[in-house]
């Protein structure tokens, strides 16, 4: 079973060489520390900024210099601010790559819940919705189960829809899926985890084709 | 063209109950934070806010939030601010959420005379509830679209890092983010910034935000700029 850091790992291999990538709060922005090195790669904050660098050394914050968690950041060589209708107008025109985002549910149609659990939680869906609807390719960095061992891999979404049939891929701690017309087709295990487990922990349709491999992690 | 007021008390003097205000900055960074403290002072109710965030408890619209002067907030992200998700969750605040690029377009739609926008974001969702849809082509791909309006507030509060005494601004680095956009969308829009100029000090090519937009401008004072996360890395 993977840890936070294990799916961070593998949703980095995912990235591209000239890719332009807006990273999600929570897991997805611990991606960024595995970007392989010499990868040119560009990160997208949508708060307005091309080109966030790591977290600045004690003493080097800037409070005007946060992305879109509200983390104290850095930029790096080459890089551009923008107000937050351009931030969005160039995802809009899907010149960012790839975005890699949380969520709480998704369906084996590709729908996604990630913002709000009706009468208990609300975090609201910040730039997720215009992400979700507008991006060439999503990644989604999330549980396969719940902590009651609930499957959120669904037939359908029960919460709130932040988007819908635009999951192109899911890294779990279980299994990396991509999203079909047929539902989730299993692609890879988790270390240690076996093809029927992953059949055990999700509820949605699942496609199953014939050696499933074990995802390789440095 | 002299739009200089003396300070954030002035410059919010004639903002009533019950009336709409924009309020730049994206969490904490980039917020009006004299024009905020004048809110408090003033003590105006009913205010319905259009801002990203709400602040957290004891910064930002929190301090609006604290003191129950906000009928309705427009925002689209409450994050981690307790007393904004409890007012929400318990009914006391009426709250709008929206995607924060649909609520970034339509600030900007007001500065360039557009009355609606059309966005694909929140097709299929709660969000399109009532709301006129219309598909277009793009890249070959019939896809739907929301129709989306554009805002209509009473004052906009922005802060900008320098502007002049005609009212032109340039903003910094992320503390950018909905400033300039709300700037163009007040029918009265108030900027403070950390250091006001004289006409014809900054460059015009790096002006962020013409003067044309702006109707008062004060030199803010004692800005605290805190920091929500304070995230670092060992040397």
């Amino acid at each position: 079973m993977l840890d936070k850091t294990g799916i961070a790992k593998r949703i980095a291999k995912e990235i591209k060489n000239g890719y332009y990538v807006n990273l999600g709060i929570g897991i997805p922005t611990l991606v960024a520390n595995y970007i392989p090195k010499g990868m040119d790669v560009v990160l997208q904050s949508e708060n307005g900024l091309l080109g966030m660098g790591p977290f600045p050394y004690e003493g080097e914050e800037d409070s005007d210099l946060i992305n879109a968690g509200k983390q104290t950041i850095t930029t790096v060589s080459g890089s551009a601010f923008f107000d937050s209708a351009m931030s969005f107008g160039m995802i809009r025109a899907r010149k960012v790559d790839l975005t890699i985002l949380g969520a709480m549910e998704v369906a084996d149609n590709g729908d996604i819940a990630n913002w709000k659990i009706p009468g208990k939680m609300v975090k609201g869906m910040g730039g997720a919705m215009d992400l979700v609807a507008s991006a060439k390719n999503i990644i989604v960095a999330m549980q396969h189960v719940n902590k009651a061992g609930e499957s959120k891999l669904l037939p359908r979404c029960t919460l709130p829809l932040t988007g819908i049939n635009c999951v192109k891929k899911i890294v779990t701690e279980l299994a990396v899926l991509d999203v079909t017309l047929q539902g989730f087709r299993l692609l890879e295990r988790a270390p240690g985890i076996s093809v029927d487990y992953i059949k055990n922990s999700t509820a949605g349709r699942l496609v199953i084709e014939g050696e499933i491999p074990e995802m390789v992690i440095d | 063209m002299n739009k200089t007021v003396v300070n954030a008390d002035e410059a919010i003097k004639d903002i009533q109950d019950n009336m709409t205000l924009m309020l730049g900055g994206f969490g904490l960074c980039g917020i009006p934070e004299n024009c905020i403290a004048a809110l408090v002072r003033k003590g105006v109710k009913g205010l319905t806010c259009i801002a990203n965030n709400a602040g957290v408890d004891d910064f930002g619209i929190g301090l609006l939030l604290k003191t129950r002067q906000v009928k309705k907030m427009i925002s689209s992200y409450v994050g981690e601010n307790a007393e904004f998700e409890r007012q929400l969750l318990s009914g006391e605040l009426e709250v709008d959420l929206i995607p924060q690029g649909t609520l970034a377009t339509r600030c900007m739609a007001v500065g360039y005379g557009m009355p609606a926008v059309y966005t694909p974001a929140g097709v299929g969702t709660e969000v399109a509830i009532g709301k006129e849809t219309r598909k277009f082509i793009v890249d070959g791909v019939e896809k739907e679209f929301l129709m989306e309006y554009a805002f209509d507030a009473h004052f906009a509060l922005v802060k900008a890092w320098k502007g002049d005494t005609h009212g032109n601004l340039i903003f910094r680095e992320t503390a950018r983010n909905f400033n300039p956009l709300m700037a163009m969308a007040g029918r009265i829009t108030i900027a403070e910034v950390e250091e006001l100029v004289p006409a014809g000090e900054l460059n015009p090519d790096y002006i962020h935000t013409p003067g044309i937009y702006v109707h008062r401008i004060f030199q803010g004072v004692n800005y605290e700029k805190r920091i929500e996360q304070r995230t670092v890395r060992k040397r």
